[in-house]
């Protein structure tokens, strides 16, 4: 508390103003809607939701300063983890509250102050989209969703009333496929290997994730049966990574990529037509006028999640500013924005609201768009009859084959992985 | 110490002593630092000071360590052979085909007009020309040399070898053109009057005279193919490894202690190879 007192107040007097002064010196109620406004919350993430606009709107809507840093997943995880200090908010995915919530730097939050908690979706709940449907593989969000109280580090089993992170953004991956050069059907992701690709496949490098989808293709094969694809065992992990070192020696793959514009460029310009891809990718290579799906298959996809959590320093009025940054998170403006980039709200409902009835079919419910389709700056993204690959939301997050993970193997498999790419 | 202060080493101690604060600070201090990481423990989020060989340990019981440090050689080595040659020639035309002094650096300037833009973009204007569907395989293609894209153009051996010498064919020119442009036009006219054939000129001559030029451009191109990461991992898409890309790929993993100890073990071999260069040639001799 002290900490982060004095922090506030010498931030407050750095910004000189009078009335922030006394605001400072004597926080008294009746000046708080002035002394919220001075509030400054550091939000530290992976990038994925870091947008301006939102920075923007936050300023506008709630009137105090959120700063975003956007930093790779294991540069987050670290910061996290080793520096609870250094940031306020930590917009994380679920596998890394996985990895970082026993190092204490995170508090857990009361849901009876989250406003729309009834409104989020099963999958952060109980882990289930509806009632019918069956767990996935991997870290899947529910299972780190809750402690059994605040201060505790052991991650509940069911809803405890106490949350490890809000959940912001989600969605179910897949292979990316160039259908004006495959030509025919593609239905699983076995094809990710078939000799027919020789020289045109291409997977991610990054280790965590490109182990997944390899699982998913050396599953789909039948070459491996996997206890947890999320949770592999060394063997598994040796398996699996033979069978992608033949396919790389004999030329299966045209190249890796590791950021998203090389997957974009790799993709637009021919050079593979088959390969792990993210949701916006695709969506820049057909803003370029270059057909490219993001091709459902039958073995399902495989899901990430983020949320926010709230670092342990946060108290007081700068705790009170972050449980309204989360209501208001929820509350659907940032939910129709991340839906059409693409990415699923974690209060679909809300986010109706601040969404036409033609986006919301399209982008939601997987019905044909009825007018052009525009992307959260305006440029037209689609015209009317198109329909989204994968098509609503109960279908796409309802066949989620394996959420991202972190294994217990974690250091090893990465070795195994450096040893894939050098072969 | 008043027989110091009045000796003629002072002012020479004086000049010396900014470089050797920058040196001290911006480079001995870094390398001794990255000695003592090198022998640090990770733990998944930590790094803890200690005395472990572990890093080593690792480092030499693992087979990608070989493969990969063999690549970086072979890469150096082919690169080297490259560049020396493309350099000879080009600095042998500058210096004795070309007459006028005038047209001689305003063409040694000419080769240095590439770096004018950077050494990435250099490096990435080479993908969606060498692509399955770039200018060169659409090029052959029309011209009906070939009747199927080449696919090894790019994404390989070829097109990182390429980049390479691309990137680093002018610091092989320039010493060697310095070399070349201090030789004493009548010591070649002296052996062609006593009956040597242009071949042995070349050999007898220019090539011994030219030794350190030669050395210079071979220490700067070895050192900077040994210790690249980019020009690899895009011109290979990332589907081949050298040392650079294992201590990159550590960096990106937050394993410093691991990073540090191939850095250590890279460093050494690269001095042991300039070293073995220098006991070839004594530069300062020469110069």
């Amino acid at each position: 508390m002290t900490m982060r007192t004095n922090h506030y107040s010498r931030r407050t007097l750095l910004k000189g103003g009078a009335a922030s002064i006394a605001a400072a010196a004597l926080p008294a109620p009746m000046i708080w809607a002035q002394d919220i406004k001075d509030v400054v919350l550091r939000q530290a993430g992976t990038g994925v939701s870091a947008f301006n606009e939102v920075a923007a709107k936050v300023k506008e809507d709630l009137g105090f300063t959120l700063e975003m840093t956007a930093l790779d997943s294991d540069a987050v995880t670290q910061k996290v983890a080793t520096q609870p200090d250094s940031y306020d908010i930590a917009d994380i995915e679920y596998w890394i509250c996985k990895k970082v919530w026993p190092t204490g730097n995170l508090q857990a939050m009361d849901i009876s102050k989250i406003k729309n908690y009834d409104k989020i979706v099963g999958i952060f709940k109980d882990g289930k989209l509806t009632p019918e449907s069956v767990i996935a593989q991997g870290t899947a969000p529910h299972t780190v969703g809750f402690v059994e109280g605040p201060g505790s580090t052991v991650f509940s089993t069911q809803d405890s009333g106490w949350m490890t992170l809000i959940p912001t953004i989600y969605n179910a991956d897949t292979l990316g496929i160039r259908p004006d050069l495959i030509g025919r059907p593609i239905e699983s992701w076995t094809e990710l290997l078939n000799p027919e690709f020789k020289g045109k496949a291409s997977i991610l490098d990054i280790s965590s994730i490109g182990i997944m989808d390899a699982a998913m293709v050396c599953e789909a094969m039948g070459e491996i049966t996997y206890g947890d694809k999320g949770n592999m065992t060394k063997e598994e992990i040796d398996k699996t990574m033979a069978i992608f070192t033949e396919a790389k020696k004999a030329g299966q793959f045209r190249a890796f990529w590791k950021s998203f514009d090389e997957s974009v460029n790799l993709m637009s310009s021919g050079e593979v037509v088959i390969q792990s891809m993210w949701s916006p990718a695709i969506t820049a290579v057909r803003s370029k006028g270059i057909p490219c799906v993001y091709q459902p298959l039958k073995e399902g996809y495989r899901s990430w999640g983020g949320g926010i959590g709230l670092s342990t320093g946060l108290t007081g009025v700068a705790l009170d500013a972050a449980y309204e940054y989360i209501n208001w998170y929820l509350s659907g403006w940032v939910g129709g924005f991340l839906m059409r980039q693409g990415y699923y709200s974690a209060v679909p409902e809300t986010s109706k609201e601040f969404m036409t009835a033609d986006e919301w079919g399209f982008w939601f419910e997987g019905a044909a768009a009825t007018g052009d389709i525009m992307n959260p700056q305006g440029v037209k993204m689609e015209s009317a009859g198109a329909v989204r690959d994968g098509g609503s939301f109960v279908d796409r997050m309802g066949s989620v084959a394996c959420w991202n993970a972190v294994m217990d193997e974690n250091q090893y498999m990465v070795r195994k992985w450096n040893e894939f790419i050098a072969a | 110490m008043n027989r110091f202060l009045s000796s003629r080493n002072l002012g020479g101690w004086l000049l010396v002593a900014p470089l050797v604060a920058v040196l001290a600070v911006f480079l001995v201090l870094p390398i001794v630092m990255i000695v003592i990481v090198s022998f640090w423990q990770t733990t998944e989020f930590s790094i803890v000071p200690a005395f472990d060989l572990a890093n080593y340990e690792f480092l030499f019981g693992s087979s990608v360590t070989y493969d990969v440090f063999l690549n970086t050689f072979r890469y150096a080595a082919i690169t080297w052979a490259l560049t020396l040659g493309i350099g000879f020639t080009v600095s042998w035309f500058l210096a004795f085909h070309v007459r006028s002094p005038t047209t001689q650096i305003a063409l040694a300037l000419l080769c240095t007009v590439p770096f004018w833009t950077s050494n990435i973009i250099r490096m990435i204007s080479w993908v969606p020309f060498l692509g399955r569907n770039g200018l060169a395989n659409q090029g052959l293609l029309s011209m009906g040399v070939i009747e199927q894209p080449l696919e090894w153009l790019l994404f390989s051996d070829f097109s990182v070898i390429l980049a390479f010498v691309h990137l680093n064919t002018v610091f092989m020119i320039i010493p060697i053109l310095n070399s070349m442009m201090r030789i004493d036009r009548s010591l070649i006219e002296a052996a062609r009057d006593a009956g040597a054939s242009p071949f042995q000129i070349m050999t007898n001559v220019v090539i011994p005279l030219c030794k350190p030029g030669i050395m210079i451009g071979s220490i700067f191109v070895l050192t900077l193919v040994m210790g690249d990461f980019i020009t690899v991992r895009f011109m290979s898409g990332s589907q081949s490894a050298n040392v650079g890309r294992l201590i990159s790929n550590d960096v990106g993993l937050l394993q410093y202690p691991s990073a540090s100890a191939t850095s250590v073990v890279l460093l050494l071999t690269v001095l042991l190879v300039v070293a073995m260069m220098l006991r070839l040639v004594d530069i300062r001799k020469e110069l």
